[in-house]
């Protein structure tokens, strides 16, 4: 796959995600290569570890405001830290399990991790180059970060 | 009103994922009996609980959904398994249904589109 085919699956993986889980369609905007700087993180990130055929990361990262009003259009009620960081551990798990599609059945993935706060750092492979891919839903911004060898 | 006549667990590692589920579920015929966060809980849990239909997540800490998949089939092959996975690729359904599961349904998913599923999943009419 070339580097904008693969970019796309992910692009495809929002957008399905986003009309399907909340029902409110999102935008992506162009995704950039974040060269000399690491991607900024917002309040709370979930972390997948990509191992097989690529190993990297798959991160999304969202701001605490943007993931309450997502689990109020899941119905859910329970905004506690506890939700938040399961949602946003589960959200990167789906993007990447559901990259596998197109990446193939040796693009395992770990169970998520989640970093809350801004201002962290993500563990980048040393030879990744992390592609950002700009997410806009209801004037909220997030970011999906993929970093894979 | 009858009696519902299937037992629902719920695995799933993301209690959002366990409680959505639960939520979404408009069968009459189908009853929620528990949740559990991984495939060692389900396993301790059917003992006490003895659901009829489980919905499988497969990315899972401690004892993952596959494994879980063969050893509740072990236990019970009238179990019903309805396997709920972002893993999107072909081979990990083929996999899951080898392993005994009756169905797939990836996530993400709508509310409709997992009630089509669990009603599949119980052979009932739409």
């Amino acid at each position: 796959m070339t580097l904008e085919t693969e970019v796309g699956v992910f692009v495809s993986g929002v957008l399905n995600y986003f009309g399907t889980t909340v029902q409110q369609a999102a935008q992506c905007g162009t995704p950039h290569l974040a060269l000399g700087e690491r991607p900024e993180m917002s309040d709370y990130t979930g972390v997948i570890q990509v191992s097989g055929k690529r190993t990297g990361l798959v991160a999304f990262t969202a701001p605490k405001s943007m993931l309450s009003v997502m689990l109020m259009r899941m119905q859910e009620t329970d905004m506690s830290h506890e939700n938040l960081c399961d949602l946003v551990g589960e959200i990167a798990n789906t993007l990447s399990g559901n990259a596998r599609r197109d990446f193939g059945h040796q693009f395992q993935i770990s169970v998520p991790e989640v970093v809350s706060g801004r201002g962290g750092t993500l563990a980048y492979p040393a030879q990744g180059r992390p592609i950002v891919i700009p997410i806009e839903w209801r004037n909220y911004h997030a970011r999906l970060i993929v970093c894979l060898q | 009103m009858d009696a519902p006549l299937h037992r629902l667990l719920v695995v799933d590692d993301s209690n959002v994922i366990r409680k959505r589920i639960e939520r979404a579920n408009e069968l009459p015929e189908i009853e929620f009996v528990g949740s559990a966060r991984n495939g060692r809980e389900a396993l301790e849990l059917y003992s006490l609980l003895r659901p009829t239909l489980v919905t499988m997540d497969l990315t899972m800490p401690e004892m993952d959904g596959a494994e879980c998949v063969s050893k509740l089939v072990q236990r019970d092959p009238g179990i019903r398994i309805l396997v709920i996975s972002a893993l999107a690729d072909k081979l990990t359904a083929i996999d899951a249904l080898e392993k005994g599961a009756s169905g797939f349904l990836c996530k993400p998913f709508t509310d409709r589109q997992l009630n089509d599923a669990l009603r599949k999943l119980i052979g009932a009419e739409s």
